[in-house]
């Protein structure tokens, strides 16, 4: 079993490698002469050496991705073109804001889900299994946007409950907090919550197409103790696995989310750097998301090859 | 006496997703004493499995208990709140389901789901029930008993798996034991042993049971009184004794003299004066999935217009050589030799003209023919891809190979799906006709089919070898149809080839050890056949029974 | 052993044969209505897609247009008209492009084996890495933005599900009975894939082109919201939610019916795909205890 969970984790290495050269590739290699595509129509030759010089695009490729590399090991994530700031002082600013949606989020849509889930499995086929399926349907395939801006309208403008801004400062209590973020940690929990739900409930009913389970049934056990003592066990690999999907999804809701409620979080940032094409901002928030979204998934696969019995107890 | 079990006018009906109701059990009554064991037989289709779990109130998924009363313990379980149904399961009736693999849950230890139901119905507590299964590990001879509990299923062997969930059946001491084919999916060596554990256990603790099979013979060694059913009805009911031996009903008689005899007291063939040049050898083939290596050094002649009969347990070896003859799987070392010829290992390299003088049949004809095509583009596409035919030449060459297998022309419009397992392995088996090949391998072609109509298929092809001089490989699993058809016997286990000769020298004395083991295995239409082989390998010395 | 009923199933007409559900009727119902309006839409607005029909910014419903005007003094229903067909046709060509390059190298991948399957999957692996937004966030920024980049960009990043899919199902059907056959009667890679395996894929196939379908809608109009995809004076529902959303607070509408509309068109075309699926689907052993 470890030799498996090593071997994932050097694979989970791998990728991360392979995403940074992905990253480096799309922002500097593909467009061709980035100055050039930076400068757009406006471009004179003077300005174009200068921001050449400036980028480093005089030297090669490779030389330059090492450059960048050796950088991001060290912490330092470059200079943006836009504001000449370091970059890694603007994130630090704003990583916070974003970490505190993403986190409230998934402290509130896992257990929701996961219980809404296992309570639609036991009663599947029933009336509420079937409103739960059809109104989780819908709710996937609705923006977040949708949603942030029918909760907006509801309790920001027509009854003032809360806040439409999740501007926090650090002399707000308790409630000025939760009138703050309740918005945005509600939609962005409605975007996972649906999905999170349908996928723990097939997982589970999956199982119960499954002989042993047949078996189980025929021993006259109740349905609550099948659901949580006999198909779950055997389901917790795939729900891990969407746990770890929807909290990477996250990634993308939030920059939904952010701008809806104006949260001067790290997307914000990604967002304004991809309209002024501040390519080192670009390049250091893409990877930042990137290597959370792959770690979450190397933490679902390593979690699911722990619980698998088979692999726990070789013959 | 007590009767356990009654079962009135039962109707079930079933249907396929989102589709109608139809009845699949007609009228059917039945009933079971305390010790008695009945036997349900009929081929698959004739709702013997379906009847089974109605004596626990119980339909699968996609059918439904439409009318009927049955009657446990004295009263009509059809008529209590479905809850209190439910809590009869794995109390007063328990179930052993066809393959203990599938129905062991891999993500829990075997002792907690032994001990589960009784545990549950608050029988006792935890610590007594598994003293209590302790006892009866010891009863079904498993190993290691004190420990066996602490094991995942993945951790035991597929025969004592089965013999664990007779002990899980076993544990809440029922009063009405339902097995479901509870043997068919082992190797034949591993079913003799847990044919007695089940015989012994339902003996010892005086349980009535039903148990559902197709094997005939499986039949004659544990049910005291038979029931035969067919499409869903009964078609006749007696004592063992009656219906094996004088049975009334045409079809009961149709299914007797389906039942092939034992291996060595067939009649043999005289053996030919000299053995024909072979058509096909493979020499010294071995081939290996990954580091896995499947076959060992193994070589087989096929001679002109013969049958080579291969048999082996499952994970012996025999499909893939198949494979590795048609090229499909990959060899390592050896050759492959069509009428002197060494063939290119892979498929892809081979000539036409080999492709088409060696075809090969597959064992599942459900998976064998393409759900998307009809019949007419499955048997047309080898007659236009090997010899050209098109148009009105391609239709009559179609309708001619239709006839040969015995099938209707109106069939060549027809899907797969529209077919039933018989006339799809017909048609699986013309479509290799149709390339008018010199050599057939077919992977057991029969072991699907009902026995019925594996004996029909077996009719045909020997009529295709005596009239068109076709050479087969013939794989199974199954002794006695092998011994039938097969003018040489190759004999595999683990991946080599350990007899090998005519049929009539590899049946005869003396046996090579494995093929012993192999042939007593194979249940006897015989009451008290279990009991005999019992005493018998107890005499032989072990080292002979491991082969 | 199972007694599974063998029946045909009788034959009646096409629409009772169907089986369509209520939901799923009414999501065909709106999807038909949307379609319809991308194709006459043009002819039947009561203004142009970009035309200023009133001094009167962010007019609520009934005055100015029936459905309001926008920021720009726009009418609502005029460019909510013109946006479908924007919304639509670039969902349609992005979604053809996702299947085009997913399903292609999906079932190379599956059929060819080896070396091929390898280095793809691990790029596609690779590929996957990323959410899906980032990855496009990135080639927007590094190319700036136009349709064709849009199109190509979400297009190539959603092959990557299609291509994990279409492999597994070309594998899946590969190894069986009937595709071994037809290997050893030596019929050659184009046959099998043509002949053997996508005519059983079918089914699947369309389930996915309609998810996919339903999710370049999402993330085009997302990225629309986001003010990186569709630009002014276009109209695209997506862009119309993002230019009105200021309105919310002085009471317009003009922000959350375009939001509507894209959730209407998503939600039918789900619903749609989920009755499609469900239909092959058959009751469980957990319904059958309570009988």
């Amino acid at each position: 079993m470890y030799k498996i969970i090593l071997w994932r984790l050097g694979q989970g290495l791998l990728t991360l490698f392979l995403a940074s050269v992905i990253i480096f590739a799309a922002t500097e290699i593909l467009p061709g002469d980035v100055a050039e595509a930076i400068l757009g129509q406006s471009r004179t030759e003077e300005a174009l050496a200068t921001l050449r010089e400036e980028m480093g695009l005089n030297r090669p490729a490779l030389v330059r991705y090492l450059d960048w590399l050796n950088g991001l090991l060290t912490g330092d994530l470059g200079t943006s073109l836009a504001t000449k700031r370091p970059v890694a002082d603007m994130i630090e600013s704003r990583l916070w804001n974003t970490v505190r949606l993403a986190l409230l989020a998934a402290a509130i849509s896992v257990p929701l889900s996961l219980s809404l889930g296992l309570w639609a499995a036991m009663r599947a086929g029933g009336r509420i299994d079937k409103t739960l399926a059809v109104s989780t349907l819908a709710l996937i395939a609705v923006p977040e946007f949708f949603i942030g801006l029918v909760l907006m309208k509801l309790f920001a403008v027509e009854l003032k409950w809360l806040s439409a801004t999740a501007n926090t400062r650090p002399y707000y209590d308790f409630w000025d907090n939760f009138r703050a973020l309740a918005l945005p940690v509600a939609t962005l929990s409605f975007a996972v919550l649906a999905h999170m739900m349908r996928m723990t409930r097939s997982s589970v009913i999956n199982i119960f197409t499954s002989p042993y389970l047949e078996m189980a049934a025929l021993k006259g056990l109740p349905k609550r103790h099948l659901v949580l003592r006999h198909a779950l066990p055997n389901a917790l690999s795939p729900i891990l696995t969407v746990i770890a999907l929807n909290l990477s999804y996250m990634v993308s809701g939030v920059i939904i989310v952010e701008t809806v409620f104006g949260v001067p979080g790290l997307t914000r940032l990604l967002i304004d750097g991809v309209t002024l094409r501040d390519i080192p901002l670009i390049q250091a928030c893409a990877m930042i998301f990137g290597s959370v979204y792959i770690l979450l998934n190397l933490l679902a696969d390593v979690l699911s090859i722990m619980s698998n019995p088979r692999l726990r107890y070789p013959k | 006496m007590n009767t356990i079990l009654t079962i009135k006018n039962l109707r079930v009906e079933g249907r396929p997703p989102g589709g109608a109701y139809v009845p699949i059990v007609r009228d059917v009554s039945l009933s079971v004493k305390k010790g008695e064991v009945l036997a349900l037989i009929g081929e698959s289709g004739s709702g013997k499995s379906t009847i089974s779990l109605t004596a626990m109130g119980f339909a699968r998924p996609g059918c439904r208990i439409a009318k009927g009363e049955v009657w446990l313990n004295g009263r009509d379980i059809m008529q209590i709140p479905p809850a209190e149904r439910h809590a009869l399961r794995g109390d007063e009736v328990s179930y052993v389901a066809q393959s203990a693999a599938a129905s062991f849950n891999p993500a829990l230890r075997i002792g907690r789901q032994v001990i589960e139901a009784p545990l549950w119905h608050g029988r006792a507590d935890a610590s007594s029930l598994t003293q209590q299964a302790k006892t009866l590990y010891r009863k079904l001879d498993l190993p290691n008993p004190d420990t066996i509990g602490d094991r995942f299923p993945h951790q035991v062997s597929g025969g004592q798996l089965q013999r664990l969930m007779a002990a899980m059946a076993m544990s809440c001491s029922p009063d009405l034991l339902i097995l479901d084919e509870p043997t068919t999916a082992l190797d034949v060596t591993t079913q003799v042993e847990v044919l007695k554990a089940f015989k012994g256990i339902i003996h010892d603790q005086g349980t009535a049971a039903i148990y559902v099979t197709h094997d005939l013979a499986v039949v004659a060694q544990v049910a005291d009184r038979i029931l035969v059913l067919k499409n869903g009805e009964i078609v006749e009911e007696g004592a063992t004794e009656q219906i094996l031996h004088e049975p009334q009903h045409d079809y009961t008689k149709t299914l007797m003299a389906a039942v092939r005899p034992a291996p060595h007291l067939l009649p043999q063939p005289a053996p030919a004066a000299e053995t024909p040049p072979p058509v096909l050898s493979a020499r010294n083939v071995t081939a290996a999935y990954g580091a896995v290596t499947i076959l060992h050094d193994v070589s087989v002649d096929v001679p002109k217009g013969s049958v080579v009969g291969v048999i082996g347990e499952s994970g012996s070896g025999k499909s893939t050589l198949a494979r590795v003859i048609a090229g499909l799987t990959p060899l390592k070392k050896g050759t492959v030799t069509l009428e002197g010829q060494t063939l290119p290992h892979n498929v892809k390299d081979r000539g036409r003209q080999t492709l088409q003088d060696c075809q090969i049949v597959f064992q599942m004809a459900d998976t064998a023919l393409n759900p998307r095509q009809r019949i007419r583009d499955i048997l047309g596409r080898p007659l236009e891809f090997y010899k050209g035919l098109k148009g009105q030449k391609r239709s009559e060459r179609i309708a001619e190979l239709l006839e040969l297998v015995d099938l209707p022309p109106s069939f060549a419009s027809r899907y797969p799906g529209e077919l039933s397992g018989g006339q799809k392995q017909r048609v699986n088996l013309a479509r290799a006709l149709a390339a008018e090949p010199k050599v057939i391998l077919c992977d057991e072609v029969t072991s699907a089919l009902d026995t019925v109509v594996a004996a029909g298929v077996i009719e045909l092809l020997k009529s295709l070898r005596d009239r068109l001089g076709i050479s087969y490989i013939f794989i199974s699993h199954d002794l006695s149809t092998i011994a039938d058809f097969a003018d040489q016997i190759v004999v595999m286990q683990e991946g080599r080839v350990v007899d090998q000769g005519p049929a009539e020298q590899v049946f005869r004395p003396p046996y090579h050890p494995y093929t012993k083991l192999l042939l007593t295995s194979v249940p006897k239409m015989r009451q008290g056949w279990l009991e005999e082989v019992q005493a018998g390998r107890d005499a032989t010395p072990s080292h002979l029974v491991q082969g | 052993m199972s007694d599974t009923p063998d029946v045909s199933i009788q034959q009646t007409s096409t629409l009772s044969r169907l089986r369509l559900t209520w939901t799923a009727a009414i999501a065909g119902f709106i999807l038909l209505i949307w379609i319809l309006l991308a194709v006459v839409g043009p002819w039947i607005a009561p203004h142009g897609e970009a035309e200023i029909i009133s001094p009167q910014t962010f007019a609520p419903i009934g005055e100015g247009g029936i459905l309001g005007t926008d920021k720009l003094g726009r009418d609502v229903l005029s460019r909510l008209i013109y946006g479908v067909r924007t919304t639509l046709s670039l969902a349609l060509i992005t979604t053809i492009i996702t299947f085009v390059f997913g399903v292609a190298l999906g079932f190379a991948a599956a059929i060819l084996k080896g070396g091929f399957d390898i280095v793809v999957s691990r790029i596609v692996e690779a590929f996957m890495a990323f959410p899906s937004t980032m990855l496009a966030l990135v080639v927007i920024g590094a190319f700036g933005t136009s349709q064709t980049v849009l199109v190509l960009t979400v297009g190539l990043v959603m092959s990557t599900s299609v291509f994990r899919v279409s492999r597994a199902l070309g594998y899946d059907i590969g190894v069986m009975d009937f595709v071994e056959a037809a290997r050893a009667r030596g019929e050659g890679t184009w046959w099998i894939l043509t002949r053997e395996i996508l005519p059983n894929c079918m089914a699947p196939l369309i389930a996915e082109f309609g998810l996919r379908f339903t999710f370049s809608i999402l993330f085009l109009s997302g990225l629309s919201f986001l003010g990186l995809g569709v630009q002014e004076p276009a109209a695209d529902w997506g862009l119309m939610v993002q230019e009105n959303v200021g309105g919310l607070f002085l009471g317009s509408s003009a922000a959350l019916i375009p939001a509507a509309c894209i959730a209407s068109l998503t939600v039918s075309m789900n619903l749609l795909v989920d009755w499609f699926q469900q239909r092959q689907q058959g009751e469980t052993v957990l319904e059958k205890i309570d009988e």
